[in-house]
């Protein structure tokens, strides 16, 4: 044999040893998410949206609570109202700006309280099991006996309208469906290997959920509670509609487009308006959370 | 000299539920009334087919799962369910699935500290104890410490376990197929790694196996489990040489071998290996024996001591049992 | 399997005796009480009293819920506060009028949708699928109810084409002069089943193409018709659950798209009801929808079972 020269072994280089550092499973999906140009267009109109809402006076000239007899129903492109009036003569550009914020607290808020109270209760009877799992799904299966819009109708019919019961109404529809996905995951991780041998090195119940079963189970329950914004912000409108959510003369969109259904026949245009707005924000939404979604489904 | 571990009586039965009200309509007998000892430094290897038992086991000695009936005495005192942090500074396990055995959020430096951190090892310690095994274990700190268990090959990561497995000082080591997933060369490494830690840290270690040439390797000692029983136990070499039950006979039969003299043609165990659920009667591999006999159905064969050392549960070596070859 | 039914059965019990204590406890939450409804407001109190005894609302909780059960389980819904006839009267033919609206969109959505999605699967890739990705996307954003306004703007008052509002002449469909009231809202209400159906069914297709099995039997020379035939009948089951739920939310989440045609149905109904304070209305309305969707989730299940043994558990 011939000789084989002794392998010398080097010492890698400040670089190399910075990028052999590992890259943790969130660094990568912010990088992802940060590649990915049409989540990026959406949550940079998102970002437009809020500042309008929380700002509306840099967007709009007129007072969305000032009506006017003379200018009732004014179809599009009428000097001083660039979209029209609505049904007692208010500005509906204004009215549409300041009805986001209400419209978009109905439909956020709710969805992030059921995120945290579905999530709680989820991850608890996942990892639980036994009689705490079964107690909590099946009063989750009542829930479940209603369609969302059934149950938010049943609460905001019975117990009255307004901003408030709709929130509640809202958050008690969505607490279901996260407590069913907190649960299915957090008993699927529960019984991975590195979780018995988390156990098997003496942790509390308290430490295996936050060091073990919390990161690896936040990323699906999120993109979920994400994807039901968009369904928020529709029923939310929805129950306004139906004169079930916000009241007049509170600008806010469903609640718009229930009282401009009789100029249907004057100006049909003006009329659909308010649905565009709820329609580009819960797209918006979709598309956000879809690319979220596509962001946290790295293999591996 | 006091054994390390006694085991005595383990039993660990799990009900299947069917029908209308979900009634447990039958039993898989996983693990029956084992008792064995380990002593103080040796290695204790455990051999058995898919099903006979020896994970379960593993997972009783650690109660990870509850034992139906047995005691188990570490170091002198027994253990409860009540006293499982203590013991698990005293005896810790490698599992088999290297890549599931880590937590993929977590650096694999944390994941070795978390044993430690829970003990009450402040941070700075912790991650310090965490760096010394990695370094014990043949991977490079400062290369290995912020990586993830996916930039890791097969290898390293169970190097990562077993420096987990080592972070809380246990004086016990369960390989439970710790080894079995490698590629052979890989195994090679990680076997010779265990055998050095063993010495530097005053080890003792159960592994288990169904390769029945790793174990010999490794082994001091060797227990055959079949169906959740223990049929023979004994020194290795006693074991692989002369065996005395016809389950190990025919185990050891039916590896393969390089030398064209020892290679056989006919297989040697007839029949299917039967349901752990419905166990055969007596004894539990009458059904496959080639030596069984109406007493082997009756009776259920105790271990019973050999001259050449350990135990064999076997009607044909006690003599007195009614098999006529005793 | 028929312990599986029988199981399934059993637990809806206690699903629906836990969904009577929700609508009880909602209508108990709520504002005010009957007496409060009927009398006005400067009636001396020992009258407004005897009035609540008459009605046994001094009765501890639990049993006027029992009373209150008991009364529904022989069928009394009660009696509206508005039209003083009973719930009953009203409710059932309302809800027949919802079918005549939910089983078209359930078959036109089922339908068009299992087309769409099983055309988009076969065509994978392709500016097809894509923009099949792209209308799926839009359909789930769209507030339906909107979509059934643009639908009456443009075919009721720009064109003048369809009835904006109404049912017309009652009964089952058959003369123009009725088909033309269900047109829109049919075809409004069927774009969530369609969007979810057809999103379900391409999923499941591709993901039984991808399948050896298909591969194998490709290689054996089976013609395409015969492997579409095998791939439909694998896709069946969850597509078939699937369907299902959907034929249950569109009996019991009507409410809007009645609303915004004024369709005489269970919708319309509870519209009515919510507007009047109508409470004995209202809260039976929701009873009988949410037990109709209980019944369905059950059919469903067993259905499911059924067809895949894999399911039953």
């Amino acid at each position: 044999m011939t000789e084989v020269p002794a392998l010398t072994i080097t010492e890698p280089s400040q670089a190399t040893r910075r990028a052999q550092q590992g890259k943790g499973y969130w660094q990568r999906v912010w990088e992802r998410l940060q590649r990915d140009k049409v989540t990026l267009a959406m949550a940079a109109i998102l970002a437009l949206l809020l500042v309008m809402v929380v700002f509306p006076a840099w967007f709009t000239v007129h007072d969305p609570y000032q009506a006017s007899v003379l200018h009732r129903l004014k179809p599009v492109g009428y000097p001083g109202h660039w979209l029209g009036t609505d049904e007692v003569g208010r500005d509906l550009w204004s009215r549409m700006v300041y009805g986001g914020r209400l419209s978009l607290v109905a439909g956020v808020l709710p969805v992030f309280l059921a995120f945290l109270i579905g999530g709680f209760l989820g991850i608890l009877a996942g990892y639980a099991g036994g009689l705490i799992n079964t107690v909590i799904m099946r009063l989750v299966d009542v829930l479940y006996a209603f369609p969302s819009i059934l149950l938010a109708i049943a609460i905001t019919g019975i117990l009255g309208s307004g901003l408030k019961n709709t929130i509640l109404a809202l958050t008690i529809a969505f607490v279901p469906p996260l407590v069913r996905i907190s649960e299915a995951v957090t008993a699927q991780a529960r019984h991975l290997d590195f979780v018995e041998a988390a156990r098997a090195s003496g942790a509390g119940i308290f430490r295996i959920l936050y060091y073990h079963i919390l990161n690896n189970v936040l990323g699906p329950i999120l993109v979920y509670a994400t994807s039901l914004i968009s369904v928020g912000i529709i029923l939310a409108a929805g129950l306004s509609f139906l004169g079930l959510g916000v009241t007049p003369p509170n600008p806010e969109w469903g609640l718009m487009l229930n009282n401009l259904r009789q100029a249907l026949w004057v100006d049909p245009v003006v009329a659909a308006l308010p649905g565009v707005m709820i329609f580009i924000t819960s797209m918006c939404f979709n598309l956000l959370s879809d690319g979220l979604r596509q962001a946290m489904d790295v293999r591996l | 000299m006091t054994p390390l571990l006694v085991v005595d009586g383990l039993t660990k039965h799990f009900p299947l539920r069917s029908g209308l009200f979900k009634r447990s309509s039958a039993v898989v007998q996983a693990v029956d009334n084992v008792s064995f000892e380990v002593n103080a430094g040796e290695t204790l290897g455990i051999v058995g087919e898919s099903g006979c038992g020896k994970s379960t086991t593993a997972r009783l000695l650690m109660h990870l799962v509850p034992a139906d009936h047995g005691t188990i005495v570490f170091g002198g005192t027994p253990v409860g369910a009540s006293s499982r942090r203590v013991l698990y500074r005293q005896m810790q396990m490698v599992f088999q699935d290297s890549y599931a055995s880590l937590n993929p959020r977590l650096p694999v430096a944390m994941s070795i500290a978390f044993g430690p951190l829970v003990h009450g090892i402040a941070g700075p310690a912790a991650r310090a104890r965490a760096m010394d095994l990695l370094q014990a274990v043949g991977l490079d700190p400062a290369l290995f410490a912020s990586r993830y268990p996916h930039e890791l090959s097969g290898g390293q990561r169970q190097r990562v376990n077993v420096a987990r497995a080592l972070a809380l000082e246990p004086r016990l080591l369960i390989l439970d197929e710790a080894v079995s997933a490698l590629d052979k060369s890989i195994e090679a490494q990680v076997l010779n790694l265990l055998i050095d830690l063993k010495a530097r840290f005053d080890l003792t270690y159960i592994f288990i196996s169904h390769d029945l040439n790793v174990v010999r390797f490794i082994s001091d000692r060797v227990m055959v489990m079949y169906l959740g029983k223990i049929v023979e136990l004994g020194p290795v070499d006693r074991i692989y040489r002369h065996p005395k039950h016809p389950y190990t006979t025919a185990l050891l039969s039916a590896v393969p071998s390089m030398d064209p003299r020892r290679r056989t043609v006919k297989a040697p165990l007839s029949g299917d290996p039967p349901n752990p659920i419905n166990p055969p009667s007596g004894c539990r591999f009458r059904t496959r024996c080639p030596f069984a006999e109406p007493i082997c159905q009756e009776v259920s064969p105790v271990l019973n001591m050999v001259e050449d050392g350990g135990a064999v549960a076997c009607h044909m070596l006690m003599p007195g049992s009614g098999h006529t070859r005793a | 399997m028929w312990a599986y039914t029988v199981r399934r059965l059993l637990y809806a019990v206690p699903i629906l005796l836990g969904v009577s204590m929700l609508v009880f406890a909602l209508i108990h939450l709520a504002p005010g009480d009957v007496v409060d409804l009927l009398v006005p407001p400067e009636v001396p109190r020992e009258i407004a009293d005897s009035l609540r005894h008459r009605f046994a609302l001094d009765q501890p909780l639990h049993i006027q819920y029992l009373a209150w059960l008991g009364r529904l389980l022989v069928g009394d819904l009660g009696i509206s506060f508005f039209t003083n006839r009973p719930v009953s009267d009203e409710l059932f033919g309302a809800l027949g009028n919802t079918l005549v609206l939910a089983v078209p969109a359930a078959l036109l959505g089922f339908g068009l949708g299992t087309l769409l999605g099983a055309l988009a699967a076969f065509n994978r890739g392709t500016g097809l699928d894509k923009l099949f990705s792209a209308t799926a996307i839009t359909g789930v954003s769209l507030p339906h109810y909107w979509v059934g306004i643009v639908l009456v703007a443009v075919f009721a008052v720009v064109l003048n084409a369809l009835p904006a509002q109404g049912m017309g002449p009652a009964g089952i469909p058959t003369s123009w002069e009725q088909i033309q009231h269900l047109i829109l809202p049919v075809v409004t209400l069927s774009l969530i089943p369609m969007g979810v159906v057809s999103r379900l069914v391409r999923a499941n297709v591709l993901e039984i193409l991808s399948q050896e099995f298909v591969g194998a039997l490709d290689a054996k020379g089976l013609l395409r018709r015969r492997v579409l035939y095998h791939v439909m009948k694998n896709a069946a089951p969850s597509t078939l659950a699937l369907m299902g739920l959907q034929l249950g939310y569109l009996l019991a989440g009507s409410i809007l798209i009645e609303t915004v045609f004024n369709w005489p149905g269970s919708g319309g109904l509870m519209n009515l009801a919510i507007f009047r304070r109508d409470i004995p209305v209202l809260s039976a309305t929701i009873l009988v929808l949410a037990t109709i969707f209980v019944a369905i989730n059950i059919l469903v299940d067993v259905l499911q079972a059924l067809i895949d043994p894999r399911m039953r558990r």
